[in-house]
Order: C-alpha cells, then structure tokens, then sequence
C-alpha cells in the first residue's frame, strides 16, 4: 500500500485530524479524494510495474543464479558496488540455509532493497512557522514541475498557503513556467527580472510569505551541473541569505533526480549534500522503462531518503515514495 | 568528459604494461576491471558484455602472447575496439541541394531539445553561414515556447511560433511553408520531450515527421542517462529512425558511457556534443578523438583546434619579434592573457592534456578569479604605464589597486612578476636557457 500525502508530511494537527478543508461540500471532495486516490494506486503500480521477473530464482542455485540477478540490479541502475553488496548478502543467507524455494528468496530480496532505501527520516516537517522548502538539482531534471505540484498538493489536499520564490532566473523563460504552475495550484508568487541574484529573489519570497502569514515557502532555483563550482557556491549563498532571515531555515532541501540518470547520480547527490545539506531525494521520470536503481545507490552511500517520486506528467502523478513498492519495481521485467 | 573511465583503465593496464608476457589470468583480470569500469560509466551491461569478449578475444590471440610488450598490445585493442564501437570520423549533417534543410529533434524530457536547438542555430549559422530558423513545436511544457522565442533570437535564428493553442503537427507543416517563403537555408524544429513509451506522443512525432519529411533527426541524449539510454534509443529509433545523437551536458563529470550505448545498439553515430550553458559551448563530435581520450591520451586535437581558432599568425610573429627585443609590455601580457581565456574555462583546457586525467593534477583547481584581478589591475593603467612599467612609482600603485579594487601588495607582486617574466623572455630570445630553478625559488616565496 502506497503512502498518501497525508503520510508525508508531518504537520501537526495531531493524529487522525484531517487537514482543514476549505471546501464547503466536504463529503464530495473526500469521495473524489478516494477516487483520485485509486487511480493514483493503479497509475503507481502500472508505473512501477509490480510484476517480478519470474525467472529470477529459476533452477538450481548457482553462479548463474547470482550473476542474473547481478544483471537485472545493474540493469537498473543500482550500481555495481551496492549490487555486489545486496547480492553478497543475500548468497550469505542462502548457504546458512533458511531461505528455500524461489519465493522466499525473492521475499527476502524484496526486502534487503527497501531496507536499504527506507533510510533517515524520509517525512517533511511542515511545523514550521514558515516552513521553508528549497529545491536544488542538476539541469533538465524536474524542479520546477516538481515545485508546481508540491504547491498544488499543499495548497488543495492539505489546505496550507503557500508562496512561492522564483529563483531561477537563469533559464529563458523559467519564471514563466513557474507563473504557469503558481496560476494553477492558486499561489501567490515572487519573482525577479531574468539574470537578476537568485538570492534575492529567495529573500523576497520570505519576506513577503512571512508578511502574508503563509504556511510554507517553495523556492525554486536554476539547474546545475554539480561540477560548476562558480554555481554551487551560488546555491551555498542562497541557502545562507535564506538562513538570514530564518536561522533554522531552509527546513527541507530536495533534490529532484531523473530516473534515467546513471551511475552519475552519486556523484550529484554527494556535491549537492557537500553545498547545501540534501534533506531528501524526488525521483522524477518514473514513468518511462528507467528503475531509477540509482536512488538505492544514494540511499545506502549517503543515508539521503527518497521522499516523493514522479510518475507523469499530471498532478496526481507526484507521489510519496514508499520503499516496498519502489524493491518490487527494481526486479519487476 | 570521460576522464574517469580513463582513469581507471590507466591503472588497470599499467599492471598489465609493466609485465613482459600475458597470461589468460592476466586477461581476465584485466577484463574484470574493464568491464567494471565501464559499467561504472554507464555502458549498458549487454554492450560491456560484448565488448569485453570481443577484446579478450583479441588479447588472447597470438598477436598478443609472446609479443615484445603485451601491455601495450592491450591497451591498443581496447583502444581500437572502442573507437569502432564508438564509429569512424566525425560526422555532420548533409545538407539538401534544396533548402531549407530540414532537422528534427527529438528526445526525453530534460535532455536539453530546446537549449540544442538554438546551440546547433547558432553553430550552423557560425560554420556555414547559413540563415536558420527554428520551429517552436512544444505546446505542452509551460514556457517553453517563450524559452525557445529567447534562446533562439540569442543564436541569431528567426523563431517561427504559434503559441500553444495549434496542433504541433501543423504549426510544423506551417513552419516549412513559411522557411520555403523566406528562403531560409535551414529549418530546425524543436519539439517537445516526450517518453519513448507514451503511444500517443510519440505518435505525434511520426506524424510531424510525415509533415516536414526531414533531411536528419537527431535525438538529443543527456550524458548522464543510465542503462536505460538504450531502451530510450531503440524506440526511438524505430518511431521515427533518426540518423544522429546529440549528446549533452558533456562538461559534467559524468563518464558519458551512454554514447557508446546508443552507438552500439542502434548504428547511430553521435554527431554533436554539448558542452556548456553558454550558446557556443557545442561542437561537432569526435569519436576517434573520444576513444583515445578514454584511454587517457588526452585530447590534444581539440585543444590545437582551440588554439587555433583563437591565433593570429601576424600578430603572433610581431609578439615574437617584440619578446626577444625585450619590448614585451603589459598590453601584450593583457592581449595574451585575453586570447587565451577565449578559448574556454582553463580547468576544462587542462583536462585535455594528456595524463593530466590520471595525475595528481587533476584536483588542481584554477581560480579564474585570480586571472580577473591580473586583468582588473592591468586595466587599471594608463596605457603610458603599460607600454612602460618602470613608470609605476609609488602613488600610481595605489592609484591602480583603487581602480581595481586590489591592494598595493597585489598590483607589487604583479609587476615584480612581469618584471621576472620579461627577463625569462629576453633570455631565451638571446639563445641562452635561463637558470630556471632560480626563477622557481624566487616565484615559490
């Protein structure tokens, strides 16, 4: 069973208390909820394709086992030193016994995988007064869609108020994309001219949220390679301007990965955590045939969670990762 | 771009290197940390499978065993299989006899279509002179259109749009029409990321194909792509069976394998490679150049290429008359200094020096800010103190660190400097080799 948003974020209204809801025919928005809810489930589960490659454990238990397993990790993404760490594991277990039949040992797979990816706290605080929520990654990877919809979620499923700082203002045309998405989940939003400091603009957007009373503020910056120093230490400096107004500040750093990136990854999710302490990871572009392996890798070498993952290209398709389902993905034909 | 991989190959045969003869078990130890390596980089599994067998085929056959230096035998068939993996010369683009020439890009989401689009523009336009439009076809990601409008309008192309209320496939038709009318030599259509297994859009880009009948399609893969680059390219190979790649985001420190992925599951040569946010950081691709990269050889075509891009033989020849005559001024140091900078970043120049990638070297980190003071503090005098130095007394010094922004201490040690450096030249000038490690203790305080 997959996380609900709910889930995700912790935000405290207390146990069981459900986020106050601007709607004044509540009934209805809770039925459509559950539906949206369900096809969401279904959507997730087509994505992540929960069928596990039958053929996995087939036969006797032999090299040719190991080293088919050791290809379909590899196949995707999980890289050769934590494939040979998961595989070594599970072999161990195997010959002390215990571990009999294809079922079990695809059980016990299963789980070593989500083991290693449920890792640290993979939960957003929003108790916060504001909670201040930073997006980083490399170009081409998500940010900016993923901001969007993190602001439509808190906005219409969890009734917060929202602002939003447009940070990037590298990229042609960035701050209109944004405008897009704020227009879309109802969101006030702050922006500066093209090529202006990005650092600014994240102080604006405090500034103003802070004067607004908003619940939580999103800051979206410019995509970047981890290897330009020059920029890294730009997105330290936005990160320090942002402290300045609020010194716990900012309160989650999420760092969105493309599903289909490779070994490469680590090295971002290292020199992103190096610049500006990486809080969790969103996993974009799950909807195509990358497993995205590349997560477990992050997970196990540097304890940084996945926290939401992105399935598409519709609202509903940003969904909180669950470990369980994200294992069964990895084998899955 | 592929230092890395370099890296690691260095170390695995300079094992096998230093060995007179090769045994199987040295093969395979050496494959073993091949094939890691490349696995590392990305290949996909399939393709480092294949290849690995295929060179320690080639390393256990007789040309090998019982050879002067079996080592080197190896690194040469690596080196060998690699470039063919990785296909002949460089390629380009045919263009029509009947323009406009048409391009189509295609791509996942993310890979930089757009930002290539105005990159390949701008190099076309450079290159060949011609005049080049783009078609904006992506109606569906949020200001993509606008993005397109102002990257376009920077590489000198007319952008032709409709908004994003049209169907992609007929602003398409409607921007070959209007590239006929308007002459233009070349037509490049930008169109929107897509998943190579989402039926619909990708039945779209069949359908915009059919419109525009294409002369080339190049599908834009991001360097970093992982084992997946291979399903990605097979299917869109069979879409719409385009005839090159574009790689981007080369200046990363990813290890780029999928280019010999794609190369070796669909055929496709890799035409362009990308390699910076600037609009002229792209350049045609070179997979012999890349093959001995990988290795570690370094890639010295491309630095001369550089160089020469950026030289002056008239120019050059009077500064070398000047350096022996000793009439080596600032201006000259300024217009040298500014010459070499144009040819890019100093820290990606250094990656193209051979057995720099596997040196201690290779953390080195240039502060192009250091370069930006010299500049700064040179500028800031008169071109009086610039043709002569001796002229600089006290107050001017401080003068100049005001007008740079520098402290006296700087703008004295830049001087005490290019007073040494101008000494060093007139030396070698006068045929007489300078006491280097003097100069070497003398700059280390």
């Amino acid at each position: 069973m997959a996380r609900d948003w709910r889930d995700l974020f912790i935000t405290g209204d207390g146990p069981g208390a459900a986020a106050p809801d601007p709607d004044p025919e509540p009934e209805r928005k809770r039925r459509g909820f559950f539906r949206r809810l369900r096809e969401n489930l279904a959507k997730t589960r087509q994505a992540l394709g929960a069928e596990i490659q039958a053929t996995l454990f087939e036969g006797d238990l032999d090299a040719e086992t190991w080293e088919r397993l050791e290809e379909a990790l590899i196949m995707a993404d999980v890289g050769a030193a934590t494939t040979a760490r998961v595989v070594g594991q599970l072999e161990q277990e195997a010959e002390a016994g215990g571990l009999e039949g294809g079922e079990a040992l695809t059980r016990r797979l299963t789980e070593l995988l989500a083991e290693l990816a449920r890792t640290g706290d993979d939960r957003i605080d929003l108790r916060h007064d504001p909670t201040v929520i930073l997006m980083v990654g490399v170009n081409g990877t998500g940010k900016t869609t993923t901001l969007g919809k993190i602001a439509w979620h808190l906005r219409n499923e969890l009734g917060r108020t929202v602002m939003i700082g447009a940070a990037d203002t590298f990229r042609a045309a960035a701050t209109e994309q944004l405008e897009g998405w704020a227009k879309r989940a109802g969101v006030p939003i702050v922006t500066g001219p093209e090529g202006s400091d990005p650092g600014a603009v994240a102080w604006d957007a405090i500034v103003q949220g802070r004067a607004q009373g908003c619940d939580v503020i999103l800051v979206d910056t410019a995509g970047r390679l981890h290897t330009q120093d020059d920029l890294m230490a730009e997105l330290a400096k936005i990160r320090r301007v942002i402290a300045k107004q609020m010194p716990d500040a900012p309160h989650e750093t999420l760092l969105t990965v493309d599903a289909t990136t490779g070994q490469n990854g680590l090295r971002q999710a290292r020199l992103f955590a190096e610049a500006v302490q990486v809080d969790g990871i969103v996993l974009t572009k799950l909807d195509g045939t990358a497993k995205g392996g590349i997560a477990l890798a992050i997970a196990g070498e540097l304890g940084i969670p996945v926290k939401l993952i992105g399935v598409g290209e519709a609202l509903e398709d940003l969904r909180p990762f669950d470990a369980d389902d994200f294992a069964k993905a990895l084998l899955s034909v | 771009m592929f230092d890395a991989l370099s890296e690691k190959l260095q170390a695995t045969l300079s094992d096998v290197r230093q060995r007179g003869t090769l045994t199987e078990d040295d093969v395979n130890t050496a494959m073993r940390e091949i094939r890691l390596a490349l696995l590392e980089a990305d290949v996909n599994f399939k393709v480092v499978k294949s290849f690995t067998a295929r060179v320690k085929e080639r390393a256990l056959g007789a040309d090998v065993l019982g050879q002067l230096n079996p080592g080197q035998q190896v690194v040469k068939i690596v080196h060998d299989e690699l470039a063919d993996l990785m296909g002949g010369a460089a390629a380009g683009i045919a263009f029509s006899p009947r323009p406009p020439t048409v391009i189509l890009m295609a791509g996942l989401q993310g890979s930089g279509k757009t930002t290539a689009t105005a990159k390949l523009a701008r190099h076309l336009r450079e290159q060949h002179g011609s005049s080049v439009a783009v078609a904006a076809c992506d109606v569906y990601r949020p200001a993509a259109v606008d993005q397109l409008v102002k990257v376009g309008a920077q590489a000198g192309a007319d952008v032709y749009e409709q908004g994003t209320d049209r169907d992609p496939v007929d602003i398409a038709g409607w921007a070959l029409d209007r590239a006929k009318q308007e002459g233009k030599d070349v037509l490049i259509v930008d169109t929107a990321g897509r998943l190579h297994v989402d039926a619909d859009l990708m039945d779209e880009l069949v359908r915009i194909r059919k419109v525009v009948r294409p002369h080339a399609v190049l599908l834009v893969v991001d360097a970093m792509t992982g084992q997946d680059a291979v399903n990605v390219a097979e299917q869109f190979a069979e879409a719409v069976q385009f005839d090159g790649v574009v790689m981007t985001k080369l200046d990363g420190d990813a290890r780029g394998g999928a280019a010999l992925s794609v190369k070796a599951v669909t055929g496709k040569p890799i035409l362009y490679a990308s390699t910076g946010e600037k609009l002229d950081q792209f350049e045609r691709f070179h997979p012999d150049r890349m093959a001995q990269r990988i290795l570690g050889m370094g890639d010295v075509m491309s630095l001369i290429e550089k160089a020469q891009s950026q030289f002056d033989e008239k120019e050059a020849k009077d500064l070398e008359r000047r350096l022996r005559k000793g009439e080596f001024t600032f201006e000259d140091f300024l217009s040298q200094l500014r010459m070499m900078r144009r040819m890019g970043p100093l820290q990606s120049l250094l990656g193209m020096i051979p057995g720099f990638a596997g040196s201690q070297l290779r953390n080195l980190k240039v502060d192009e800010r250091e370069l930006d003071r010299v500049q700064a503090i040179i500028l800031s005098m008169t071109p009086e103190e610039r043709r002569r130095p001796e002229l600089i007394n006290g107050s001017r010094r401080l003068r100049i660190a005001k007008g740079s922004g520098t402290s006296v201490q700087q703008v004295n040690q830049l001087i005490k400097q290019f007073g040494q450096m101008r000494k060093l030249m007139q030396q070698v000038g006068r045929g007489r080799m300078p006491d280097i490690g003097a100069l070497m203790r003398q700059a280390g305080r």
